[in-house]
């Protein structure tokens, strides 16, 4: 046993719905733990799937520990647990047993459990009892969770959609402007647009994506067949705006580009050339209050590499395969005060019309896809 | 048609039966079984049951005895990953199994992120999906293990999605990763998941799926195309025992038919492998026989290719000469499949057109409209195929 913290905890959680003297409770808690303990390139997937066989034979009353253990578990473990709770509850039901609702119920509105461990609890809930489903989703349309509160914002925009189609426009025009701020996925946001641009009350997308839109450009830097997506330019050795540099034609400086349009798209055509076999890099500050987490969102068809403050975050050599928002989401860490992104972003010899877009789209983020915005200085 | 060489070799290789469908485009991975149960004409009495699918796919049903076995993808992310078995006698279900995508479900509108088809050993179902989560299930649903290789391998993915199927052989899951990035190809250990090998391919992107080769003597050799051409691994090890490198498509798959492989490069060309790893002698090519996304199927020593307006030609499987052309009602995504002398082409606003090939010019001899859009490649086991579209499966036999 790697974590007996972990492992304590996880007995505590069992405890409280099994005997506790109980020898079962403890060897639940055992294979919990060793599911817990799976890691890449299928690294304890032997020992957990014996685990889950035992797991898998328990009866309702293991749920809830079970989905308790989702708190903390990596993504691979997730699905491990996932899956053993699906198997229960489904034995359950086709044996004519009832779920212990209450329990789940109890352990989907504590919103420090893992979203998606909650969202199961849900799931269950809905098929087991349908109506106390409906009553819990409808409050959730602030919840940290991703599916939950999707489920809770769809609901509001059925009935403002309602309410445009039988003509109360002033109605449904307040219900989408009240949901808007709830609204996380990128669908519903632009639904909700949409239907108040229609409603006649535009809504500034941009504004409620919030891209990172004070960007300065430079480039183009030669990168002959891809060469340049692991070339180290002097941008990466190091940030001076007043700089000059040799470029693919000539000297290069670095040049003032605000991102552009609803989906804010920071364009490197127009500044650096619409060239092929380049490599430009944009670079941004962004003032934190205070330090934190965020996920830094890109949406990019080329070749890119993102740095926050000088640190490698992520980088991907493909190119013109689609671009979609949030498309990459990288974890970072604010530090309080002035922050730098740097982004490198590579143009490839393709030729044909649909290789032309040299750009990109940047957000700062929650987990859950909540814009931060950039503090005044 | 007799049971060929190949079939049998797939046979002891595998634990699955005669009459199952066990991974894309059949047992021999060709789409041709001998089922002289299955009707050759399907009309609209001939739809035994339809049933409502919770999620979006391509992937092809594969069938192990009486059970069916379908993946989909669901939500707005499409990030929920189904794994469902029905019974093939009347389409309930058995059981389900969810997941959460670990990887990017990014794709295409046109594909979806259960592109790939599931494949078993007729022990395991081995399910993965365009964000390359793989999942290994008992037949009874029983978790056996999962791999997020999205998560082991970051920039292994494609913004256009990804679709190899599987296969498996002699204990090993083979699966093509392949893509613009980190593109590999790797044998995993059935019963655990754990790599076996890992093998660097191309870094370009990649939709075909693996086949198995299995010639007169000669081992089986797992075949990886790709645009550089053709590679022949050992399943066991990963060994590279020859390659073809003058090109191939990234879209149909290679054939095998009688231990030779038809490969869709310059048109097709056609391969036959030489014993003790040598480089395969190439026994014609023809720019006349040009599939489209469709792959190739060899009936009867001949060779049909299928492009995406709709022309079939067949050609002649010992020299590629063209035999004739048939216009059918396009366009195709989905490979045919064929028993007997019958070809079961659907097309993807779901037109099941199935064509008698022994005809001197080929003959259509029945249409059936299901009436949604089809991209994938139908599967036949015990007088039935079964279709599959993003809201429905099929089950189509004797009315």
């Amino acid at each position: 046993m790697k974590c007996p913290i972990a492992f304590l905890l996880l007995l505590a959680a069992i405890l409280a719905v099994m005997p506790p003297n109980s020898a079962a409770a403890t060897a639940l808690s055992r294979s919990l733990e060793t599911i817990r303990a799976v890691g890449p390139e299928g690294k304890g997937n032997a020992a957990a799937s014996e685990a889950w066989k035992k797991i898998s034979n328990e009866n309702g009353k293991a749920l809830v520990p079970i989905l308790k253990s989702m708190n903390g578990a990596n993504d691979l473990a997730l699905n491990w647990l996932r899956a053993a709770v699906d198997t229960i509850a489904a034995q359950e039901l086709k044996s004519g047993k009832s779920l212990p609702v209450p329990a789940l119920e109890a352990f989907l509105k504590d919103t420090q459990n893992n979203p998606q461990a909650r969202r199961l609890a849900y799931e269950w809930i809905a098929r087991a009892n349908p109506a106390a489903a409906e009553r819990l989703i409808a409050g959730m349309t602030d919840d940290p969770g991703r599916e939950l509160r999707r489920d809770a914002v769809q609901r509001k925009m059925d009935e403002a959609m309602s309410a445009h189609k039988a003509g109360r426009s002033n109605d449904a025009a307040m219900r989408f402007q009240s949901i808007l701020p709830a609204a996380r996925d990128v669908d519903q946001v632009e639904t909700i647009a949409r239907q108040l641009k229609q409603l006649g009350q535009p809504v500034e997308l941009a504004r409620v994506f919030g891209w990172v839109s004070e960007w300065k450009v430079i480039g183009p830097f030669d990168s002959p067949k891809g060469a340049g997506f692991d070339k180290v330019y002097p941008p990466e050795q190091g940030i001076d705006l007043n700089a000059e540099y040799d470029g693919k034609n000539g000297k290069v400086r670095w040049q003032e580009v605000q991102a552009r349009g609803d989906r804010g798209l920071v364009d490197l055509n127009k500044p650096c050339g619409a060239l092929k076999e380049v490599a430009g890099y944009a670079y941004a500050e962004f003032n934190a209050e205070t330090a934190r987490a965020v996920e830094l969102r890109l949406g990019c068809k080329n070749a890119w590499k993102v740095w926050l403050n000088g640190k490698f975050l992520f980088g991907r050599d493909e190119y013109h395969r689609g671009m979609e928002i949030d498309q990459y989401r990288m974890a970072g860490a604010l530090k309080s005060g002035q922050n730098t992104i740097l982004v490198k972003i590579c143009q490839n010899e393709q030729v044909e019309d649909w290789t032309k877009e040299w750009e990109f789209q940047l957000r700062i983020t929650d987990s859950l896809g909540s814009p931060i915005a950039s503090a005044k200085k | 048609m007799k049971t060929t060489l190949a079939q049998f070799a797939l046979f002891v290789s595998v634990s699955f039966a005669a009459g199952d469908w066990p991974q894309f485009r059949g047992p021999s991975g060709n789409g041709v079984v001998n089922d002289p149960a299955l009707p050759t004409t399907l009309e609209a009495q001939n739809i035994q049951w339809a049933i409502d699918l919770p999620g979006r796919g391509l992937s092809s049903p594969i069938i192990i005895g009486d059970r069916v076995f379908v993946t989909c993808s669901s939500g707005p992310k499409q990030d929920r990953l189904h794994v469902i078995c029905f019974n093939a006698k009347d389409g309930t279900k058995r059981w389900e199994r969810q997941f959460a995508a670990t990887g990017r479900t990014m794709s295409h509108d046109k594909t979806a992120v259960a592109a790939p088809t599931p494949a078993s050993d007729g022990e395991r179902v081995f399910a993965i999906f365009s964000s390359n989560d793989l999942v290994c299930l008992d037949l009874e649903g029983n978790l056996i293990w999962l791999r997020g290789l999205t998560l082991d391998y970051p920039n292994a993915s494609n913004s256009l999605g990804m679709s190899s199927s599987l296969a498996v052989t002699d204990g090993v899951l083979i699966t093509m990763v392949e893509n613009d990035s980190e593109s590999f190809t790797a044998g995993l250990d059935v019963k655990t998941g754990v790599n076996r090998w890992k093998l660097d391919r191309p870094k370009m992107a990649n939709w075909t799926s693996p086949v198995l080769l299995q010639s007169p003597g000669q081992p089986t050799l797992a075949i990886l195309q790709s645009g550089k051409g053709i590679s022949a691994v050992e399943p066991k090890t990963g060994r590279t025992l020859w390659q073809y490198t003058n090109g191939a498509s990234t879209i149909p798959s290679s054939t095998v038919s009688d231990g030779v492989l038809f490969v869709p490069s310059h048109g097709t060309t056609a391969l036959e492998p030489l014993r003790d790893g040598q480089p395969p002698k190439q026994l014609w090519r023809s720019a006349q026989l040009k599939p489209g996304t469709a792959s190739a199927v060899v009936l009867n020593r001949r060779v049909f290719t299928l492009n995406e307006a709709g022309v079939l030609t067949a050609g002649d499987a010992a020299d590629g000469t063209r035999l004739w052309q048939l216009r059918l009602k396009g366009p195709f995504s989905a490979t045919p499949v064929a028993t007997g002398s019958h070809l079961y082409c659907v097309n993807e606003k779901g037109l099941l057109q199935v064509v008698d090939t022994e005809s001197s010019q080929g003959n259509v001899v029945s249409e059936l409209d299901l009436k949604q859009t089809i991209l994938s490649t139908p599967s036949i086991s015990r007088g039935a195929v079964y279709v599959r579209s993003d809201g429905k499966l099929w089950k189509l036999g004797k009315s």
